[in-house]
């Protein structure tokens, strides 16, 4: 194929040729770093948060008329009792939060008392010997905590827990070569024994400014007896429908002094993840979205100027076609033409994207775009620009010789 | 004339459909794109308090020091305040109009004893609070200094409590049952819900959906019967109180404050009250690093608490990208259209017509496809809003909002940025040379 012809050609439509490209360099920046985006928004939200959340609820529960801390207690295992009698449920425990929340508390934990040396953050689970099998959590090391261990707390009482459970994330920042179990750690002035170390446990946090810690949890032996009490329940398999119907209704018949709202008092954890990597979701639909209308558009532009080009060089094509070029070659010389026009664009488009995420990276936090992501585009453009011009080149192709004799 | 060009436009168009449509789909995507995110952004973004933004400041006190900084990873010194500094601030008063809030989360008891008590969520302000953010007062007003001084049991409701307590009437001086203590109505404020909530992002992140304050109590009388903190709670170091009365003896900042100052002179001088009382607290022990404080007023604040979420600004620089490539096509194929009819224009040339007649009669063919384009993204842009749910945050999504300067917006942007891209294939048929294409015909 002769390159030299078609460069000759190109130089005579200098602007559409420039328009195309450019077309295409933009095109492959914004859609890197769409896919990009998506990339690490799927990866974001397919984390898992250690909970087996087929089977799991949570029943979000506010006391009304302010009960005293002692009443709050009494009130809490009442509840939980009348819980585990619901038929369809396994087991039960109350809790201040739970993972994909969006609240809680957060510390520093370290080796000394020192709040700002800790060696990371980790979110606060209030925990009984319930919560490791309700949740579904994994031990991997030690034990769970026992039923005299437990404390109570109220709103801001001090935590000083004598026994800690944490996640293998924690244990590993904590004490690296592995032998965090039986070590201590602290999270207030008195130090904790880890006793136990589950596998995973998500914070309550999905926000970028938590993701360093999102595997730093530890599970602390206390009640909390304030307003707002979170019941997690763990049903039985298939039962997790039957159970959220009828729970609402089951602790109101305990007890009415307390808010449970018909709205989203009762939680599954496909709702609660839903709810909690919404605009991640949303992100990632949105990104993509925009990148197919991108390539679409694109590649329409490509169809409309390839075809303009064919219908304008009729005469010139019959001239070669008489002159012994075979179909072949003449569908050759449009794929060749726009091989070469998309090769300067990508070229182009490749800086421009790398640009981009750089720019990107200063404004808004986000990560170096990894150069897989850039020769993926690369290739998805060459071809959509050779698939696009497939039809007008075929349609080149079938240009008669006898268009040479005929005047426009 | 211009019914001349129209026409000429319109045959051209329909003479190659499939171009013309691809243009308008292309002109119609891309405006749509750019202005479903331009909603949002426009929505987040927004001043809350336009008229006064810039006469109101957040001062910030870097009381936990250089070594905490470097903790958290960012470079901004404690984003609240503790209760010593909270107090010591609203005593000295050196602002024009200044109040210290947290946020309350207190049960409601209705007079009706067949109700059930609510639980409400509000902030403990200051009487001053009420003229500094000019809240709009339905009923009454808010209370006085007297009040605060007094640690008077006044409260100030919502439009909707108000109406769940009380029906829709003036309560003002009716008594309302808070946390088992009897407060007196002192007013009721009508439909308020700024967005981003400015007074307290710190707690709210900015924004809050349709959930409007239910209560405002003063902040000494919160503090005295011990209603804690419903809010964010910071903390450098573990408190060596327990409870409520522990938090306020700790350096935890859990406290909200904002200052009106009305001239720049103020400022100057408030920062120097900053300034000394940093060096005082030194002075006195408290701490050894330098003094360091903040004084932003609120769109430089709303600015470094990120209100804007990133999400919405880089959704709003890609859907622009999108409509740059879409002009770039529509360039490409608007310059291939016209090019093509190089012939028609040399015989218009030839004719004696002017090259502003050509540039008139392709500028109103952009304009053409620009405006269709225009109309089928005022749908697009329609669908987009409402589909903005299904991919945003609630609280974000119920802010983007249909409204006629969108619309106007969206159609000026698509005529405006089609001719804008049929400029150079304008001047390129305007070029045509006249002799040589009535030659080669």
């Amino acid at each position: 194929m002769q390159i030299r012809p078609i460069l000759a050609t190109l130089k005579h439509h200098k602007a559409g040729t420039l328009l195309i490209a450019m077309q295409i360099a933009l095109t492959l920046a914004i859609v890197c770093n769409a896919l990009f985006i998506i990339r690490q928004r799927v990866s974001h939200l397919s984390q898992p948060s250690g909970v087996d959340e087929a089977n799991v609820l949570v029943v979000l529960n506010e006391w009304a008329g302010k009960p005293s801390p002692g009443e709050i207690a009494s009130l809490m295992a009442a509840d939980v009792d009348t819980l585990r009698r619901l038929p369809g449920v396994a087991d039960a425990y109350a809790s201040n939060t739970y993972p994909l929340s969006g609240g809680g508390i957060a510390f520093g934990i370290g080796h000394s008392p020192d709040k700002l040396k800790p060696v990371s953050t980790t979110a606060i689970y209030f925990a009984d010997q319930d919560a490791l099998p309700t949740l579904g959590l994994k031990l991997v090391a030690g034990r769970n905590f026992r039923a005299d261990e437990i404390g109570q707390v109220d709103r801001h009482g001090d935590i000083q827990p004598g026994a800690i459970i944490v996640t293998r994330g924690l244990a590993d920042r904590l004490f690296p070569d592995g032998s965090a179990l039986g070590k201590t750690a602290y999270i207030s002035r008195q130090p904790s024994t880890i006793v136990g170390i589950v596998e995973r446990l998500q914070s309550p946090w999905v926000d970028s400014g938590m993701a360093e810690w999102a595997d730093c949890s530890t599970l602390v032996p206390y009640r909390q007896l304030t307003a707002a009490t979170r019941y997690v329940l763990r049903v039985r398999p298939g039962q997790l429908e039957d159970v959220r119907r009828h729970v609402r209704a089951a602790l109101y018949a305990a007890n009415r002094m307390r808010v449970i709202s018909p709205k989203d008092g009762v939680r599954t954890f496909a709702e609660i993840r839903a709810d909690a990597y919404k605009s991640d979701r949303g992100m990632a639909i949105l990104m993509g979205v925009i990148s197919v209308v991108l390539l679409a558009i694109t590649a329409a532009g490509i169809v409309g100027l390839s075809s303009f080009w064919v219908g304008q060089r009729r005469k010139q094509i019959g001239v070669r076609r008489a002159l012994g070029a075979t179909r072949h070659d003449i569908l050759g010389y449009f794929l060749t033409e726009n091989l070469l026009i998309s090769t300067v664009g990508v070229l182009v488009g490749s800086v421009l994207a790398l640009g981009l995420n750089l720019w990107l990276m200063k404004q808004f936090e986000l990560a170096r775009i990894a150069p897989g992501y850039v020769v993926a585009g690369v290739v998805v453009l060459l071809l959509l620009g050779q698939g696009a011009v497939l039809a007008p080149a075929l349609r080149a192709s079938r240009v008669p010789p006898v268009e040479a004799t005929r005047s426009v | 004339m211009f019914a001349y060009y129209l026409d000429l436009a319109l045959r051209s168009l329909r003479r190659s459909p499939g171009l013309t449509a691809l243009m308008v789909l292309a002109i119609g995507f891309g405006v749509a794109a750019s202005m479903t995110t331009w909603s949002v952004f426009r929505a987040v973004s927004g001043d809350p308090i336009p008229w006064k933004s810039s006469r109101l400041f957040v001062p910030q006190l870097d009381i936990w020091g250089p070594d905490s900084r470097k903790k958290g990873g960012y470079d901004d010194i404690a984003d609240a305040f503790d209760y010593t500094d909270a107090v010591a601030l609203m005593r000295d008063h050196r602002g024009k109009l200044q109040s210290a809030m947290y946020q309350v989360s207190p049960s409601v008891v209705p007079a009706d004893a067949t109700k059930h008590p609510i639980n409400v969520t509000g902030h403990a302000v200051f009487g001053e609070f009420f003229p500094m953010v000019e809240a709009p007062f339905k009923y009454g007003s808010g209370w006085g200094a007297q009040d605060d001084a007094n640690r008077a049991h006044v409260v100030v409701l919502s439009d909707k409590l108000n109406q769940k307590l009380f029906g829709d009437v003036n309560s003002v001086g009716r008594s309302v049952s808070i946390e088992g203590k009897d407060y007196r109505v002192a007013g009721v404020v009508a439909k308020w819900n700024p967005q981003p909530r400015y007074y307290d992002v710190v707690n709210t992140g900015g924004f809050v959906g349709d959930g409007a304050e239910d209560v405002f109590l003063p902040f000494n009388t919160a503090i005295d019967v011990g209603m804690p903190n419903n809010g964010n709670t910071n903390c450098s170091e573990i408190p060596k109180g327990s409870g409520f009365v522990g938090l306020q003896q700790s350096t935890c900042v859990w406290i909200a404050y904002m200052v009106e100052l009305d001239s720049a002179a103020d400022v100057d001088s408030y920062r120097n009250y900053l300034d000394g009382y940093m060096r005082q607290q030194k002075q006195a022990g408290r701490f050894n690093w330098a003094p360091k404080y903040e004084l932003r007023d609120l769109p430089a604040w709303l600015d470094s608490e990120h209100v804007v979420p990133d999400d919405t600004k880089v959704s709003l620089l890609v859907a622009l990208g999108l409509l740059i490539v879409c002009l770039v096509n529509t360039a490409g194929l608007l310059l291939a259209k016209f090019l093509r009819r190089s012939g028609e224009i040399g015989v218009r040339r030839a004719l004696g017509a002017p090259r502003a007649a050509v540039y008139a009669q392709f500028l109103t063919e952009a304009g053409i496809v620009g405006a269709a384009g225009g109309v089928l993204g005022l749908l697009l842009t329609g669908a987009g809003v409402a589909c903005v749910g299904w991919v945003l945050p609630k609280d974000i999504a119920a802010l983007a909002r249909l409204d006629v300067s969108l619309l106007a917006t969206t159609l000026l942007l698509a005529v405006v940025a089609t001719v804008l891209a049929g400029l150079y294939p304008t001047w390129r048929a305007s070029r045509v040379q006249p002799a040589w294409q009535l030659k080669s015909n």
